[in-house]
């Protein structure tokens, strides 16, 4: 499970947060607040090892992330503020490249983005898309995707009630089926499953 | 762990297949500048011949250069990069397999091009096999050196001017050896030392360059 013991995180020589340890097992989420500024898109990039913390370590079912990377890296899925998102591809051929895989069957790829809303669009190149369908889009990995721990920057951004509700149902079931979810959100959470909440501006203060 | 890598090196075909003006653009590029030598230099046929090899490699080697410019930046930019930096396979080896098929993609047709070129100039049939295997082996080097500096500029604006300065320098050997062998078989001289040094750069970037490169961006995206 994820373990995170005294974490530091420097910005252009300016401490963002220290001493931060938090660990989260299976089924369980947390949710990041905080200011603007206060670091959280930092901090799940440092979670997901794409920036380097200053001192403290994270680990991965006991074992450091930064020596077993890869074997952290399948059991992770993050989607980060930018979509990921080729304009001239179609939804399709988008999601089915995003996953990495090419085993994923045509079958399973139209059910997701039937179930995201984009199953009329599906053929249009995602230059034509909105930018909430865009995010839909990259949100229809998590239909299809097997990690266990969803690392998920702003994902309600862009998205309308109804694709709120969407997302928050696979959000459930994801953690109702032990996996784990850590997401950064300006707004209150409405999801029924308990979801703890950590506060980077009190952690500095 | 293969059938990722295979993924990925599909990933760059298909967006080729959607993409195919920036490869016209490099190719375009390389066919006139070839064809501006004669234009700019003079008409006769042994001068020609004499200046063919520097020629075509010149073109070659600006044409590598620029498509560099589409190797990260586009990634970068829509945070296909940083998804890419996550899988499940080491870094270099992902970048590996993506340096393979951007080589594929932007330099095997100039390699399949050049005896085209070369006829152009008037070479002899074993000359134009010594230019075209020259290429073979050189280009790939000019990518995964070129992989490094794209790597180190990806996140700057208007990258492309000092990619090429800081490319240039280290372009010079691959550039040295790769028509100093065409000429060497114009003049009846062996070229198995030209395509041994070749050989050796090659066998050492892609050991090397793959990991200059992920450390390279691992600091852009830092």
């Amino acid at each position: 499970m994820l373990k995170i013991e005294g974490l530091a995180v420097e910005r252009e020589e300016r401490l963002l947060f220290s001493g931060l340890s938090v660990s989260l097992s299976a089924g369980e989420g947390l949710h990041i607040v905080g200011e603007n500024g206060a670091g959280k898109t930092t901090l799940l990039r440092v979670l997901c090892g794409l920036t380097l913390q200053a001192s403290g370590s994270i680990s991965w079912c006991g074992q450091d992330v930064s020596v077993f990377r890869e074997e952290y890296c399948s059991d992770l899925l993050y989607l980060g503020h930018k979509n990921a998102n080729k304009t001239e591809l179609n939804c399709r051929e988008n999601l089915r490249l995003a996953l990495g895989v090419l085993s994923v069957s045509d079958e399973a790829i139209s059910d997701a983005l039937h179930d995201a809303g984009l199953g009329l669009i599906s053929h249009l190149p995602t230059r034509f898309l909105s930018q909430g369908q865009q995010r839909r889009l990259s949100l229809a990995r998590l239909l299809l995707t097997k990690s266990k721990l969803w690392i998920l920057d702003e994902p309600y951004v862009a998205l309308d009630y109804k694709a709120i509700d969407w997302l928050d149902s696979h959000l459930e079931r994801h953690l109702k089926s032990g996996g784990m979810l850590i997401l950064t959100s300006h707004q209150t959470l409405t999801l029924s499953s308990k979801i703890r909440v950590l506060n980077l501006g009190e952690q500095h203060a | 762990m293969h059938k990722m890598l295979w993924a990925l090196f599909s990933r760059d075909m298909t967006l080729f297949m959607h993409r195919k003006q920036d490869v016209v653009t490099v190719l375009g590029f390389f066919l006139i500048a070839v064809a501006l030598f004669p234009l700019g230099i003079s008409s006769d046929p042994e001068l020609l011949r004499t200046i063919a090899p520097g020629a075509i490699w010149i073109a070659a080697l600006f044409s590598t250069v620029l498509a560099l410019d589409r190797l990260f930046s586009e990634d970068l930019d829509d945070g296909t990069l940083e998804q890419q930096m996550l899988m499940p396979v080491p870094i270099s080896l992902m970048l590996l397999v993506r340096l393979i098929a951007h080589w594929v993609i932007t330099s095997l047709p100039i390699v399949l091009l050049a005896p085209i070129m070369g006829l152009q100039f008037g070479l002899a049939f074993n000359e134009i096999v010594i230019l075209t295997l020259s290429l073979l082996v050189g280009t790939p080097i000019l990518v995964l050196l070129g992989a490094i500096g794209a790597a180190l500029t990806v996140g700057l604006k208007s990258s492309g001017g000092l990619v090429t300065l800081l490319l240039l320098p280290l372009y010079v050997p691959v550039l040295i050896l790769g028509s100093s062998a065409v000429s060497s078989v114009m003049n009846g001289a062996d070229v198995t030392a030209h395509f041994s040094l070749m050989g050796a750069a090659l066998i050492i970037s892609l050991v090397l360059s793959p990991f200059a490169v992920a450390t390279a961006l691992k600091i852009t995206l830092d």
